[in-house]
């Protein structure tokens, strides 16, 4: 098999990148400034682009290639400018108080960090890349966007939330399998698009009728 | 016959296209009639063929109908007809907006795409579409109340099918690994790669788990009761009475795949929990619901407890009982939403305490309202009793004897709440007016109630293909004997 990557530096860059998809996720848990945090997923976005190129590389395959253009303009670039336009209409920057402070946070990122570990194991033994080495990284992003989907309150930052969960959905699919097959790759990825176009109106929906988006707010509906 | 596959997603697309470009009120308002009426038909047509030579295949094999395809497809038809036709304003000139009409079209469009697609991905993209197609009819009323439930249901909703999709994922994984990447479940059902067990385990566990979000199962069930409250009646109906269904399907499908590589332990001991918990859930609310549309929404939420115990027992009896469940609880509930949209009309109020005496005073509503809700306790004629002893008697050939006892307390707790509720809404002489003043009207077409119940009545005596249908269907799942 030839590769035009020679395996160390492969697994370096795939170090890298997953290295940065992890830590730009705890980052997005430890700021509280929303504008802060879109960067961040922007970022995200951006190492997850990377990171699927490099694959593409090593599989030397066009249609991994292609998707990582599809993952780079969604992931890097238009989600996150959905998400700047929802807060740019707030007057004030956003500074929001989680439910549980910092340290704790971060003390529960290094917990969902070891479990991620933890319950990956049945993965980590389909093979010994350094591609599928780095699949609890994914697994500890979906468990990052539980946590910050369960302990923020404003409505863009559970969209982050939401979104952190789905790159880290995404992050495992293509270190395991490479992608899921190009048609349910499009689909996914028109669905995460529309799911966020909506909550993003009804966010707007939420600022115009009760002043602000605070979810908190929302307890009408109680049995 | 692969035409027949096609068909129902080309209508839903292109009347969604026509309505969205403004072609008149005639077509807003008859849209989803006519698309679902498509979906009917190709249904029964799918299934004549299935009956005949096995299966159909459309697009070079991306979609594909077994019986059990063709069984969900007549049932998405059939409800949404009920819930389309029986929910059309009886104002003539009423124009349901063009949102309205372009979303449930798309609604009906994709949970066809989610029954025939041959891919789990694929069925997994359209499960997605259905909570992008009706995140806005939730919200339609654009109440405060209704934005609350739509924001809910769309953050609990994508959440919870992107675990499901994460499970998808480890199963491609796992084909991967084994050689033979492929989400098609005929592919995986019929000539199965050596998967490895330990990661299909994991991957089963998030999908059911997913799914069971989408169908409403508890402990993650806390959208349902929201959403199905705020939305207008006819997507109530749509949503409770087959979207669930639908969700419900996903996680058939996924079991099926699974059965031969990991055995039904892991998958029963799931599904056992999250059964018993729904019904304990719905015992547990139902008697303290003020809402007539709150206390039909947990009573979808038992009717999937029961379908989840089902799938548990997984034997040819508790399939082909499930599905004519979904049947009967689809026609019943949409019914019932339907119906409960027209006591709006006429009342004002949802209110349970605000209704009173309704049989007297407006027997044209509260006849078909009684009848649904008989059939939705699960009382005889209707197909819902018969299925429900089915899934009881088959339990307990599998050796669930204390699971069944326990659903079935749970089940005539919910009964003695749901009747409590019907007899005080129904019963009595009424103060006001006397009979002679009763108001007769149905406040919309009565002809599609009284087909929806009627069959709820008769497919529970039902032999013939349609049994053939129902056997098949099981049996394409691969339930072991």
């Amino acid at each position: 098999m030839s590769t035009p990557l020679s395996s160390s530096v492969y697994s370096q860059l795939v170090g890298l990148f997953t290295g940065v998809l992890l830590l730009s996720s705890v980052l997005i848990v430890w700021r509280r400034s929303l504008t802060a945090q879109i960067r961040l997923l922007a970022l995200q976005g951006l190492a997850l682009a990377a990171l699927v190129t490099v694959l593409a590389i090593s599989e030397t395959s066009a249609e991994l290639l292609a998707v990582s253009g599809l993952v780079l303009v969604l992931k890097a670039i238009v989600l996150p400018g959905v998400l700047w336009r929802a807060v740019a209409s707030d007057r004030v920057p956003r500074e929001e108080t989680p439910l549980i402070n910092t340290t704790t946070a971060l003390i529960a990122l290094s917990l969902l960090t070891m479990l991620a570990f933890l319950v990956s194991r049945p993965l980590v033994a389909l093979g010994s890349g350094p591609a599928i080495a780095a699949v609890p990284v994914g697994v500890a992003l979906v468990l990052f966007g539980f946590l910050v989907l369960a302990t923020r309150r404003h409505a863009v930052s559970q969209l982050i939330g939401f979104l952190v969960l789905d790159n880290g959905v995404a992050a495992v699919a293509f270190l395991t399998a490479g992608g899921v097959p190009l048609v349910v790759e499009l689909g996914v990825s028109l669905d995460v698009l529309l799911v966020v176009l909506i909550l993003q109106v009804l966010t707007s929906r939420i600022r115009t009728e009760y002043g602000d988006a605070d979810l908190a707010d929302l307890t009408e509906l109680r049995d | 016959m692969g035409l027949f596959l096609v068909l129902p997603l080309a209508t839903a697309l292109l009347l969604a296209i026509l309505a969205a470009s403004g072609y008149g009120r005639v077509l807003r308002r008859y849209a989803g009639i006519v698309a679902a009426s498509v979906i009917l038909s190709c249904g029964l047509a799918l299934a004549s063929a299935v009956l005949h030579d096995r299966t159909v295949t459309a697009l070079g094999g991306q979609l594909r109908a077994d019986a059990l395809s063709a069984f969900m497809l007549i049932v998405v038809g059939s409800v949404g007809l009920t819930a389309t036709w029986g929910g059309l304003d009886p104002d003539p000139e009423a124009d349901p907006g063009r949102l309205y009409a372009v979303l449930v079209v798309l609604f009906l469009g994709a949970m066809s795409l989610a029954v025939l697609a041959d891919n789990l991905g694929v069925l997994w993209v359209a499960v997605e579409a259905t909570t992008i197609a009706t995140a806005f009819l939730v919200g339609h009323y654009r109440t405060r109340r209704s934005l609350e439930a739509a924001w809910k249901y769309v953050v609990l909703g994508s959440v919870g099918v992107a675990i499901a999709f994460l499970g998808i994922v480890l199963l491609y994984a796992a084909t991967r690994a084994a050689g033979d990447p492929t989400l098609s479940w005929n592919t995986l059902h019929h000539s199965p790669p050596a998967l490895d067990p330990s990661l299909v385990k994991v991957a089963v566990a998030l999908a059911i788990l997913g799914f069971a979000t989408k169908a409403g199962l508890a402990p993650m069930h806390s959208w349902l009761p929201d959403a199905h409250s705020q939305a207008p009646a006819p997507v109530s109906g749509l949503m409770s009475g087959v979207l669930l269904s639908v969700a419900f399907y996903a996680i058939l499908r996924v079991q099926a795949v699974a059965l031969p590589v990991i055995g039904i332990g892991l998958m029963r001991g799931l599904l056992v929990a999250a059964g018993l918990l729904s019904l304990a859930v719905a015992a547990a609310l139902v008697l303290r619901q003020h809402d007539l549309k709150r206390m039909l929404a947990y009573s979808s939420i038992e009717h999937m407890g029961l379908l989840a115990l089902a799938a548990a027992v997984n034997s040819p009896l508790a399939i082909g009982a499930a599905l004519l469940h979904v049947l009967g609880h689809g026609l019943a509930k949409s019914s019932t939403f339907v119906v409960s949209g027209r006591i709006l009309l006429a009342e004002g109020t949802t209110t349970i305490s605000e209704i009173r005496s309704l049989l007297s005073r407006r027997p044209g509503v509260a006849i078909p309202f009684l009848c649904g809700m008989v059939a939705l306790l699960g009382l005889p004629p209707f197909s819902l009793f018969f299925s429900e002893v089915a899934i009881v008697v088959a339990g307990l050939q599998r050796g669930m004897g204390w699971v069944m006892a326990v659903a079935v307390a749970l089940v005539l707790v919910t009964f003695a709440g749901l009747s409590r509720h019907v007899s005080n809404m129904v019963l009595g002489s009424g103060d006001a007016p006397g009979p002679a003043a009763a108001d007769q009207r149905a406040h919309g077409p009565r002809l599609p109630l009284v087909l929806a119940l009627g069959a709820t009545g008769v497919i529970g005596f039902a032999a013939g293909s349609f049994a053939t249908l129902l056997t098949e269907a099981a049996a394409a799942l691969g339930a072991p004997r």
